[in-house]
């Protein structure tokens, strides 16, 4: 059986992407293998570590249980698109780093993925609310509070900058 | 691991969706929300040949108040999880959407891929048999609908023929003097749950237990009834004591749990009972309520 390759655009941070894909190729494998943005990271490949999680016309998703011809006229953001140049960070980057919100990384981009669009629309999350908004994330380093302490910051930094 | 090869199709109408179904059958894998499929393909679990992408389908995205609460198949959970008319009008399904894994899930997951999924451990087929929901079915030739009881068929199984696609779910409203409460036990937030209920008490105008129902998942093959518990409580005065009784009766004779994993069969029991006695303490406060209102 021949499988015939899809073509498809995309927008990913701002910039179009045009490729012809296989039905099958999972969208988290696009977004590093084809587009080449290595920030998204894959972990467990269905659904429950939330390292994939990208932003899907706006709404935290996760990548990795999704095609890329699902993608083809969608707008995507993925970590890479925080910052809009190399020399600053995005203040939830920031806050991250401040906060010592991370030890080895691999689960970060997520992590930001999902509290970009949360901290946006809530700005004065509780510690709680915190802790509900990121439960779909899994970090295996900060045991969470200083992730916690990160996303408060970046509450702050994102709505007095 | 990644998914086998098959072929793919993303028809941007319903007609067309049926159409390809009345041409593959059971060949022709639905694709919603795909937050069960595809991890299930990524694992080899599921190999499907064809897959018919419902996503484009916009006319399948809605939520109505028509009559009863009308939601279209393809409605992502959060959308519903969100909206004022599930919240006013199904608030027992609108207590348990946010059990329903994690957000991110949610902002992809479809409240009709859940229910045409059909697994035991979910919540919202045990809300479609709680609220006595009907389901439409379509096929190219024909549409149908099912009542909630006649639609589950076991263990990820539901009698949706091979040439039909679930395109609505409906909602009828709760009777009068009615209270709800929906509950689950998971290890981790957005797990499966190792136990979960949801009760409704419906009060005569005496305070006494006019109606009841209990629906339970992850205990059975299917959403589980617990019938004996309920014609416990009917004609009663609400107690802790007829709570507890009841959800002793619930846990040792109505369910037949697996055990699995995360909890024994007994554990399963145990957290069974014990939610029993919260929720329909919840169930009547809220009940309550509506009499005094």
């Amino acid at each position: 059986m021949t499988i015939a390759d899809y073509p498809i655009s995309v927008t990913i941070n701002g910039r179009a992407y045009q490729h012809h894909v296989e039905p099958r190729l999972l969208l988290a494998d696009y977004i590093r293998q084809v587009a080449g943005l290595t920030g998204t990271h894959i972990g467990c490949e269905h659904g429950v570590c939330g390292a994939c999680t990208i932003l899907f016309d706006g709404k935290p998703v996760r990548s990795c249980i999704m095609f890329a011809v699902q993608a083809d006229g969608h707008q995507l953001m993925t970590v890479e698109g925080l910052s809009s140049d190399e020399k600053h960070l995005h203040p939830l980057q920031e806050a991250f780093w401040e906060a010592h919100g991370l030890q080895c990384g691999f689960c970060t981009p997520g992590f930001l993925m999902t509290l970009l669009p949360y901290l946006q629309d809530h700005p004065k999350p509780s510690e709680e609310q915190i802790r509900e908004a990121i439960s779909g994330n899994l970090c295996r380093c900060t045991g969470y509070q200083h992730i916690v302490d990160a996303a408060k910051l970046a509450a702050e930094k994102m709505h007095t900058s | 691991m990644k998914p086998a090869p098959f072929e793919y199709f993303a028809p941007d109408s319903l007609e067309a969706a049926l159409e390809l179904k009345a041409q593959h059958g059971d060949e022709a894998k639905a694709l919603a929300g795909g937050q069960s499929l595809i991890p299930a393909m990524n694992f080899r679990v599921a190999q499907p040949t064809l897959l018919i992408d419902l996503n484009r389908i916009t006319e399948l995205r809605y939520i109505r108040k028509n009559g009863a609460l009308r939601i279209g198949a393809m409605t992502v959970q959060a959308q519903a999880e969100y909206d004022g008319l599930v919240a006013t009008h199904a608030p027992l399904l609108h207590e348990a959407i946010p059990n329903i894994a994690h957000s991110q899930i949610r902002n992809r997951g479809t409240v009709g891929g859940s229910i045409a999924h059909a697994d035991p451990a979910s919540e919202l087929p045990v809300i479609c048999i709680a609220l006595d929901a009907r389901m439409r079915a379509q096929s190219k030739s024909a549409g149908r609908w099912i009542e909630a009881r006649d639609f589950f068929a076991g263990l990820f199984a539901t009698t949706l023929q091979p040439d039909e696609l679930l395109v609505e779910v409906e909602f009828p409203g709760m009777a009068q003097y009615t209270g709800y409460a929906f509950m689950e036990l998971a290890r981790r937030s957005g797990d499966y749950a190792m136990a979960g209920v949801a009760a409704l008490l419906t009060l005569a105008k005496d305070g006494t237990c006019q109606q009841a129902k209990l629906v339970y998942l992850n205990v059975g093959d299917g959403p589980v009834e617990a019938s004996q518990a309920v014609a416990s409580l009917k004609g009663t005065k609400p107690s802790t004591d007829a709570f507890r009784h009841a959800a002793l009766i619930a846990s040792q004779k109505d369910m037949a749990p697996f055990g699995n994993l995360h909890a024994s069969a007994d554990y399963q029991r145990h957290l069974s009972a014990a939610l029993t006695e919260r929720a329909l303490a919840k169930a009547l406060a809220r009940a309550e309520k509506t009499l005094k209102s």
